[in-house]
């Protein structure tokens, strides 16, 4: 009655399909994020086109720290990729280095975000100053929080969740290569959101 | 196949705890039950706020007959026992809200989509059992805070299930500190959602996982049954269209608690006053982030009620369902249409002739992979040795019902007709009758059906014959009426039930046939409710595994199926309806039996 | 993708990504010096800015993600994603345009002139 379910798949590939269970999982996952920030750049082009004025990014937002900001999440990229590559490699010591480096580049890309948030609240600029600002809060806010929730996921896989490793190594594999799905898609928005709010022109203004 | 090289030989022993198998279980047997029992508590609890405004329909400012119930509720709910019309908007709002997330959808993908999906796909549980049992856990979650949404000051949301800013956004904003804006009615709505919309988001992902990646051998596309193919539409249709609507109640949530204008335009005055927000934003982009999910919902609430009809009727005519690859490609092509019809709900809106014509060009063509799947249901009882059980009576007055609920869809889509019919009872009429008869009436069948595989215990036949005859004929009475006051001019969601208009005044009477109706369909599901905790305590146990000689693979499992559903997996040989073959020895040949010699 | 790799095809790998990075940082420098170039239009600098970050995208998408190598079912996934990503900005955004009697916005449709209403203050 007791007996341990085993649910097939979860580390070797279906034959039909070429894939394991967590990876459809997750892709599908992200298509449903892919959703979620399209309806929030929707909202940006509406509110835009059904503006008179609509402010320059350039002039009220940081661009060298979002700049900065944009490198560090690219380079997170990189190190999230290595680490899984180094696990292919079976080099768990370089796994470790390289998702460590993945996590502390997470930290600082909150770092910065703080900084500019600061800035900005500072300054007296909220999300209830202009549509502009509250769509700023809104997207950069929401992928604040994706990367919090991605770091909270590569931490546990740092730490406590590296045990399975030495138990289920393959199956640990998938699971930081599911991660780094995660992680470079939070990266992809940041691609598009970047040059979105702070890099394109103003109107009417 | 896959490695045994975990280190649970030493659990093998561990019964898990009472926590562990009764409240946090991965089980998708128990989940699902957990998500039936929660869905069907919240549809009873649905049902009585509304069978509470038929009073005020019927009996407009007449007091409340239950003193009881009237001090209970209050007097700034009930002064003097006549309901306040701030009240009756709440009980409008959150009946809406309660049947549709917090009913319907749990019971329909929930309830039967976990229990039923992996066992007929031949799988020993869903693809990721924790996640699942976080997906009830979260839903659980936003039921209570829309529940407790009533007790905050100013009452739950009141703007309508739709909650179309900028009345959602103005309504009882709360005070200047943080958590009284946040603990108000609306924001709370607004707060359960982004629950319920994370709860379906999670489940949707596993059951697609689970029905591509954990079919059993043999178990091809083509040889699925067809409520496995209806709930992966519909899984689909939740992993993609309700992300947008968690960004806009998020959005609407900002505007309400943090001042933003994402739904608020420059210039509103509210209350003489002009409101001192940065304005610019524009109350249509929630109408379009809400419909871009609602409609999809609406398809969402009836593609698992035909899979589950699919089911009855092939079961209860002894012959395989008409036209299946038809039913699965209508399916798969309904499921598509759905996203590209949102904006015949904003008809009136002011959008231009053009987009008016394109949406109701695409609402006409989706209306024929609807009529494809009805038809080949009713086609699939010709020739049928027809079994009348319980169940098999939900399922076929259900074709009709859908029937008359699909058609009365047809002058709503045409835009130059909805300009008439629009937000009045005719709409109202229209969407109940495709979920309540339609929706709910499936539901039950599946209720009825599947009760001796869960409990392995059989319905009462006569106490379910009463049930469902009272039902049909009580819900006809509720909404029937609906189409001639909506022709008539009544416009929905009116306090008084159209009590002050000269157009309304000949149909008024209505109101008193449809609450009667409403009251006596609350109490045939007293009926339901006897016979399902009677069956359960003392109820006649079912003769076998298999008691409606079914052929899908649920059927082939002991009953109630143990963790792990099958002593060993399955290999399915065969179709999924293969009842009277010819030269078989009996009239049913399940999946897993190998082609005789 | 989970089958194991020889130690040589893992380095080529490791090579390949860094060599993206480089990509990516050369394509993050371009989209800020380009936004500094205020001559043309707000269409064009939203064209450019779409196709930088467009190929950016793909390179993360198509290596960091393995995209290029993935399996029918994924794509599939995606292409209809994509598909009612596309609809949901697009339909949206003709809304814009598209109204009755009046046109603004993107696409200009042929309409029947209309004044807006203006109601009297009370």
């Amino acid at each position: 009655m007791s007996a341990e379910i085993v649910i097939p798949y979860n580390d070797t590939d279906r034959p039909d399909t070429g894939l394991y269970n967590a990876k459809l999982g997750v892709w599908l996952f992200l298509a449903s994020e892919v959703m979620l920030f399209g309806a929030l750049f929707s909202t940006y082009i509406l509110l835009r086109v059904g503006a008179d004025k609509w402010e320059h990014g350039a002039e009220i937002l940081n661009v060298p720290l979002a700049t900065l900001n944009t490198m560090v999440l690219i380079a997170s990229s990189v190190t999230m990729v290595l680490s899984w590559a180094a696990l292919k490699a079976k080099n768990f010591p370089r796994y470790r280095l390289c998702m460590g480096l993945t996590f502390l580049a997470g930290i600082g890309f909150l770092i910065i975000k703080s900084l500019e948030y600061k800035a900005k609240f500072d300054h007296g600029l909220s999300p209830a100053t202009s549509t502009f600002m509250a769509i700023y809060f809104m997207m950069t806010g929401l992928h604040a929080l994706h990367v919090i929730g991605g770091m909270i996921v590569n931490g546990y896989l740092l730490g406590p969740g590296a045990k399975m490793w030495h138990t289920e190594p393959r199956r640990f594999t998938n699971r930081i290569e599911v991660a780094g799905l995660y992680w470079h898609f939070v990266d992809l928005v940041w691609i598009f959101l970047f040059p979105t709010l702070y890099l394109l022109p103003g109107k009417g203004m | 196949m896959s490695a045994h090289t975990h280190d649970h030989e030493h659990h093998a022993a561990h019964e898990p705890g009472f926590v562990r198998k009764y409240i946090f279980s991965t089980d998708h047997k128990w989940i699902g039950i957990q998500y039936g029992v929660t869905s069907l508590v919240f549809l009873f609890f649905g049902f009585c706020l509304v069978m509470l405004m038929r009073w005020q329909l019927a009996y407009p400012g007449v007091a409340f007959p239950i003193g009881f119930i009237n001090q209970w509720l209050g007097e700034a709910r009930m002064p003097g026992g006549v309901m306040a019309p701030e009240f009756y908007n709440q009980l409008g709002a959150m009946h809406g809200t309660i049947m549709v997330f917090l009913g319907v959808v749990p019971l329909a993908v929930g309830a039967f989509g976990n229990y039923l999906v992996p066992l007929q796909v031949g799988a020993q549980d869903m693809a990721f059992p924790k996640l699942n049992m976080s997906s009830y856990w979260v839903y659980f979650i936003g039921g209570v805070i829309m529940v407790l949404s009533f007790f905050v000051p100013g009452g739950a949301a009141q703007s309508g299930w739709t909650s179309y800013s900028p009345l959602a956004n103005v309504t009882v904003t709360g005070g200047t500190e943080l958590i009284s804006r946040l603990l108000t009615g609306q924001s709370m709505w607004l707060l359960g959602m982004v629950f319920l919309i994370t709860s379906s988001l999670l489940g949707s992902v596993n059951i697609i996982v689970t029905i591509v990646q954990l079919r059993a051998p043999g178990l091809t596309w083509m040889r699925l049954p067809f409520l496995v193919w209806a709930q992966l539409v519909t899984s689909f249709l939740l992993l993609l269209a309700f992300p947008p609507l968690e960004a806009a109640g998020i959005m609407q949530l900002c505007d309400r608690v943090l001042g933003s204008s994402f739904f608020l335009p420059s210039g509103l005055v509210v209350s003489g006053k002009e409101l001192a927000v940065s304005g610019g934003g524009s109350a249509l982009l929630w109408q379009h982030l809400f419909w871009f999910l609602a409609h999809p919902e609406v398809y969402v609430l009836i593609l698992p009620a035909l899979g589950i009809v699919g089911e009855v009727i092939a079961n209860n005519t002894r012959k395989p369902l008409w036209g299946y690859k038809s039913l699965v490609y209508a399916t798969i092509f309904l499921g598509f249409m759905s996203f590209v019809v949102w904006a015949h709900h904003m008809f009136l809106t002011g959008m231009g002739t053009t987009i008016n014509a394109f949406f109701q060009t695409t609402t006409m063509i989706i209306s024929v992979p609807s009529i494809v799947i009805l038809s080949a249901l009713i086609l699939s009882l010709w020739g049928g040795s027809i079994r009348f059980t319980v169940p098999m009576l939900f399922a076929l007055a259900f074709l009709p019902m859908f029937g008359i609920g699909g058609l009365t869809g047809l002058p709503l889509g045409l835009a130059t007709a909805d300009i008439h019919l629009h937000d009045t009872y005719y709409v109202i009429g229209h969407f109940h009758y495709v979920v309540a008869p339609g929706s709910l009436f499936a539901l039950f069948a599946g209720i009825y059906f599947w009760f001796p595989k869960v409990t392995g215990r059989k319905l009462n036949e006569t106490l379910g014959r009463v049930h469902f005859w009272v039902s049909l004929i009580a819900i006809n009475g509720v909404f029937m009426p609906m189409f001639i006051q909506g022709m008539a001019g009544v416009s929905r969601r009116l306090y008084d039930g159209g009590l002050v208009y000269l157009h309304a005044q000949d149909v008024l009477v209505l109101n008193k046939v449809m609450s009667h109706s409403a009251w006596l369909l609350g109490a045939a599901q007293l009926v339901f409710v006897i016979n399902f905790f009677w069956t359960i305590w003392a109820g006649k146990k079912a003769e076998n595994d298999n008691p409606w000689d079914a052929t899908t693979l649920e059927w082939a499992t002991p009953t109630p199926p143990p963790h792990g559903n099958f002593i060993e997996i399955p290999t399915v040989y065969r179709g999924p309806y293969e009842y009277s073959v010819p030269g078989a020895k009996r009239d049913f040949t399940p999946q897993h039996v190998a082609k005789e010699a | 993708m989970s089958a194991d790799h020889h130690p040589e095809a893992i380095k080529k790998q490791v090579g390949l990504y860094w060599k993206i990075f480089w990509a990516l940082t050369v394509g993050t420098v371009l989209t800020v010096a380009v936004s500094f170039f205020h001559h043309w239009g707000v269409y064009v600098a939203v064209i450019v800015a779409l196709i930088i970050a467009v190929a950016k995208g793909t390179l993360v998408a198509g290596y960091f993600m393995h995209l290029f190598h993935e399996v029918k079912w994924i794509h599939g996934t995606l292409l209809l994603t994509g598909f009612f990503f596309v609809v949901l900005m697009a339909l949206v955004l003709w809304t814009t345009s598209d109204q009755a009697g009046r046109q603004t916005g993107v696409f200009d449709v042929p309409q029947r002139h209309v004044e807006p209403h203006k109601t009297e203050a009370h």
